[in-house]
């Protein structure tokens, strides 16, 4: 399997590993894959006052694509509002890495734990204006 | 032995994964080459001394394979290799007895090339049980000895296991079959020459062997066919009655003269072989558990060759840890590395957890691996696991003391 | 790697096999002891080089008889090839029809394989040759019937060297729905064999008979052809043929593949060798000689002196031929191929084979003529012409 560059890149030096404080109001934690599967990928958000993104950590069980796939991420939503950062696609990940076919879901469920992380923190941030129903989750958060 | 200066060249990382493969032994090498040159002769020539010589080479080869296993020269049939031997044991005599017994027993750790002929043969009406296996990976007499019938025409155990190296327990098993009047086929391709192999003792009736996995050329394998009692078989492979009419075809002299000589070699230094790679396999996992924890052995350490290494490396997977030990040509059970997104169907046999599956690398050690490349694969391991650990979300949980198995993981 | 200098017989026997060509033994080398990884190997370099060394070999045998690389299954010689292609398209094609169709005069690998499907219900007809040794396109067209799923003819016949017209014969059977399968082992390297535009569903190639070393061969399928595998395992081959690739044999034989480009250029000698033969013995026969032959064969008769004779006694003069085709287990027996040419007994006793190859030099049928010329000379002015008879 001939990996590109700049999954190779990604693989050797990670961007953003690492944890922030998932009990920090500021933080949005996804927590996508399953280890029975092979990739587990927990992907933390932290967000200013100003609504951007000004924190992303990342860490991944999984193959070079997925290692790549989630420190790819978290260096696009630095930066971003959160709105912004959920409009990352898998595709535009598949195509940055140049992931053979065999891999793109990889890049999908490092699109879905960017959305998870951005769920979890919609959902606290909602919970501290007014008790609603639990939002949607795309994963239980770790426990 | 200074063999050890014409393998592998400066630019090649270490090589680790000898059950794939193994490189032609100098020595083979040598012996064959006359039969590349100017014993060029078709082995079936009989009009002149090219043919001669070539039918001489032939002969000898064979008379050497056959020591290796206890059994008489004339048992002794060359193949392409151990998945045409495979294939040509369990078809061939499933065909020529089918009208007395249609039923075969073999175990779901079995290599695919006999598990996709027994299933070939189910489609053909024949009835097959594929027998689990323990933790350890061995095979429970017991319920084998549930399993054969007076249908069985037989029943085909591999003797050693390509990705763990457990060593099945032939002499029980062949008894087993001969009380119930079924054959005994063990796939040795990963036996022969490294463990002691007898077909008289161990009263198996079919056996295969693989050049290319004893330091021997690729492309040769023989099938050993019990002649008292006689066993039959349907050949495969038809035109010019070459072999007793059991594999017709053109004898690629040399590969048999390499696969002889690969034969004689691993029968004279078998024994001090498995004392040297025992004492490196166990420098490499005292190595790696003296900086490692959790790491988990698959397989039964005591019945395997010395050659062999199965392990998990907890919450870290096996493809990405193969990404970083890039010094280092290994093979894995992940999914990652196979076509499929499944783990290894023998861990999974095993009973290891599918995450532990994924995490999991086979290490195979062999005839020229030296106490510093074991050193140096070592240091590589525990460095990239280490890293990748740092990496890892359930390396964190675990740390944290969460249970990952109680965690509700919303898989894809 | 060795530097033998021996004084060794003459061979001219190259239809059994033929010396490995150094070049090809150069290029094989390296995937013993250093280049030595499975191709199958995904995982390090040690498999990704085995696995180059395979794809480009499909490259050199694919440009030598003009098929692409995908169409090539790997083999272990022309005998698997040969019950691949029969067996695979026979056993696939069997709700269609059981009825396959060959010749008298191929090689025992496709008679064997056509005896061993007639023990499992299909039915063959072996056709008969003509005078000159070759099979008919007509002949062929007359024994299709709406059951026939298979044709099996030669492309080049390894006794006599005769030339089958595949290209008619091709025609014939696309025309009528079956599929055709040509064993070209003695063709390849010698002639020009191109796989697309003879029309041809499969083609059985052998590395060893054109430079290459043993233990190795290909069945080209074109691209759609039905075929069921006799052999599961691993996968390779696209589903189509299991087992590890035997990587030096075939870095071998797409070197030898790439040889063989230049074509093999001893018609002249062929021709000195037989003219000569025949001044010496009018009454000496050539077989298939007045058919579209390969150039380096001689299949010759000397009269009322025996095949095993003449062998003994060019072996004694350092010179290798052959009595009869080389792939029997068991002794020299009568030929086949003269029978079916309507030969009689006693005189087909009498012929031997001479196949030259890319190593013989116009000294080397000077020695012939002259051996064969001695012996001759011999019976004929003595009385042993009448052991001989006996």
């Amino acid at each position: 399997m001939t990996y590109s560059p700049k999954l190779i890149d990604h693989y050797e030096n990670p961007r953003n590993i690492g944890s922030l404080d998932k009990n920090d109001v500021d933080v949005g934690t996804g927590l996508v894959g399953a280890p029975a599967c092979g990739d587990v990928m927990k992907l933390q958000i932290k967000v200013g006052a100003d609504g951007l993104i000004e924190d992303a950590k990342f860490k991944t069980f999984g193959c070079g694509s997925a290692i790549a796939s989630s420190s790819l991420v978290t260096e696009w939503v630095k930066g971003k509002t959160i709105d912004e950062a959920e409009t990352i696609k898998n595709t535009d990940i598949a195509k940055h890495l140049a992931l053979p076919p065999v891999k793109i879901h990889c890049s999908v469920l490092a699109e879905d734990a960017i959305k998870a992380a951005i769920a979890d923190y919609r959902a606290k941030t909602a919970k501290k204006e007014e008790p609603v129903s639990e939002g949607e989750q795309v994963a239980a958060p770790a426990k | 032995m200074n063999a050890f200066t014409q393998i592998r060249r400066n630019d090649q990382p270490i090589y680790l994964d000898y059950q794939a493969t193994t490189p032609v032994d100098p020595r083979v090498l040598e012996a064959m080459m006359p039969y590349f040159t100017y014993k060029f002769g078709n082995a079936h020539s009989r009009s002149h001394s090219y043919g001669w010589e070539a039918e001489e080479g032939v002969e000898q080869a064979r008379a050497q394979v056959a020591k290796l296993i206890g059994a008489d020269e004339k048992e002794i049939i060359y193949t392409s290799g151990a998945t045409e031997s495979n294939n040509l044991a369990i078809k061939g005599v499933a065909e020529f007895y089918k009208d007395r017994r249609n039923h075969i027993v073999t175990t779901v750790t079995e290599h695919k090339c006999v598990l996709d002929t027994c299933r070939h043969l189910e489609q053909q009406g024949f009835t097959v049980t594929y027998l689990p296996v323990q933790k350890n990976g061995l095979v429970d007499l017991e319920q084998l000895r549930a399993a054969v019938t007076d249908k069985t025409v037989v029943v085909s155990v591999m003797a050693v296991n390509n990705e763990i190296g457990v060593i099945q327990p032939l002499a029980e098993i062949g008894k087993i079959c001969r009380a119930k009047g079924a054959f005994f086929h063990t796939d040795a391709a990963q036996a022969a020459g490294k463990i002691p192999l007898d077909v008289e003792a161990m009263n198996i009736d079919l056996m295969s062997i693989s050049g290319h996995k004893i330091y021997g050329p690729k492309g040769i394998g023989a099938l050993y066919v019990r002649r008292r009692p006689r066993v039959r078989l349907v050949a495969m492979i038809n035109g010019g009655g070459q072999e007793r009419g059991f594999r017709s075809g053109t004898l690629p002299t040399p590969l048999c003269v390499g696969l002889g000589e690969a034969a004689e070699i691993c029968m004279k230094e078998m024994d001090a072989e498995a004392k040297r790679l025992t004492k490196l396999r166990d420098r490499m996992l005292k190595g790696l558990e003296a900086k490692l924890p959790e790491i988990y052995v698959n397989g039964d350490l005591d019945q395997r060759i010395p050659g062999n290494l199965n392990i998990s490396f907890a919450y870290v997977e096996g493809e990405s840890l193969m990404m970083g030990i890039k010094g280092l040509s290994v093979s894995s059970g992940s999914a990652c590395t196979s076509a499929s997104l499944e783990p290894s169907y023998v861990l999974r046999a095993l009973g290891v957890d599918e995450e532990l599956a994924h995490t999991s690398l086979r290490i195979g050690l062999g005839r020229f691996t030296t106490e510093q490349e074991v050193d140096t694969a070592v240091d590589e391991l525990v460095s990239h696991v280490t890293k990748l650990r740092a990496m890892s979300p359930l390396w964190e949980m675990a740390q944290e003391g969460i249970d990952i198995k109680s965690i509700e993981w919303a898989a894809h | 790697m060795t530097d033998v200098k021996l004084k060794l017989p003459i061979y001219m026997d190259n239809h059994a096999t033929t010396p490995v060509d150094p070049r090809v033994l150069d290029a094989m080398l390296p995937y013993f002891t250093q280049v030595f990884g499975n191709a199958a190997s995904r995982s390090h370099s040690f498999g990704w080089t085995a696995e180059k060394a395979v794809e480009a070999a499909r490259d050199q045998v694919g440009a030598l008889i003009g098929a692409s690389g995908k169409e090539i299954v790997w083999t272990s010689g022309a005998t698997e090839s040969d019950n691949l292609a029969i067996k695979g398209a026979a056993e696939f094609l069997k709700d269609r029809g059981n009825h396959i169709i060959t010749a008298q005069t191929e090689h025992k690998a496709v008679l064997d394989t056509c005896k061993r499907l007639e023990k499992e219900g299909f039915e063959v007809t072996y056709l008969p040759v003509g005078k000159d040794g070759r099979v008919s396109a007509e002949s062929v067209r007359a024994a299709m019937t709406d059951k026939t799923t298979v044709v099996s003819i030669m492309l080049a016949n390894n006794e006599i060297g005769t030339v089958n017209p595949v290209n008619e014969i091709g025609a014939v059977v696309k025309e009528k729905g079956a599929v055709f399968h040509v064993d070209a082992v003695q063709g390849a390297g010698k002639m020009t064999v191109d796989f697309h535009g003879l029309g041809v569903d499969y083609l059985s190639l052998s590395a060893h008979k054109f430079g290459g070393p043993t233990g190795v061969g290909a069945l080209i399928v074109r691209d759609g052809a039905p075929l069921l595998a006799d052999r599961r395992g691993g996968g390779q081959e696209r589903y189509r043929r299991a087992g590890t690739e035997n990587v030096a044999g075939i870095a071998g034989f797409g070197v030898a593949a790439e040889a063989a480009m230049a074509g093999l250029n001893v018609t002249a000698l062929r021709d000195r060798l037989e003219a000569e033969l025949r001044r010496i013995a009018p009454d000496a026969v050539v077989y298939g000689g007045a058919a579209v032959r390969l150039g380096n064969t001689t299949c010759i008769s000397m009269p009322g002196v025996k095949a095993e004779t003449q062998v003994m006694a060019l072996d004694l003069a350092g010179i290798c031929v052959s009595a009869g085709a080389a792939c029997s287990s068991g002794k020299v027996g009568a030929s086949a191929v003269l029978a079916a040419m309507g030969v009689p007994v006693d005189e087909a006793a009498t012929a031997i084979r001479v196949s030259l190859g890319w190593n013989t030099a116009a000294d080397d049928i000077e020695r012939l003529i002259a051996a064969w010329r001695d012996l001759y000379v011999r019976v004929a002015h003595s009385d042993i012409s009448h052991a001989q008879a006996a």
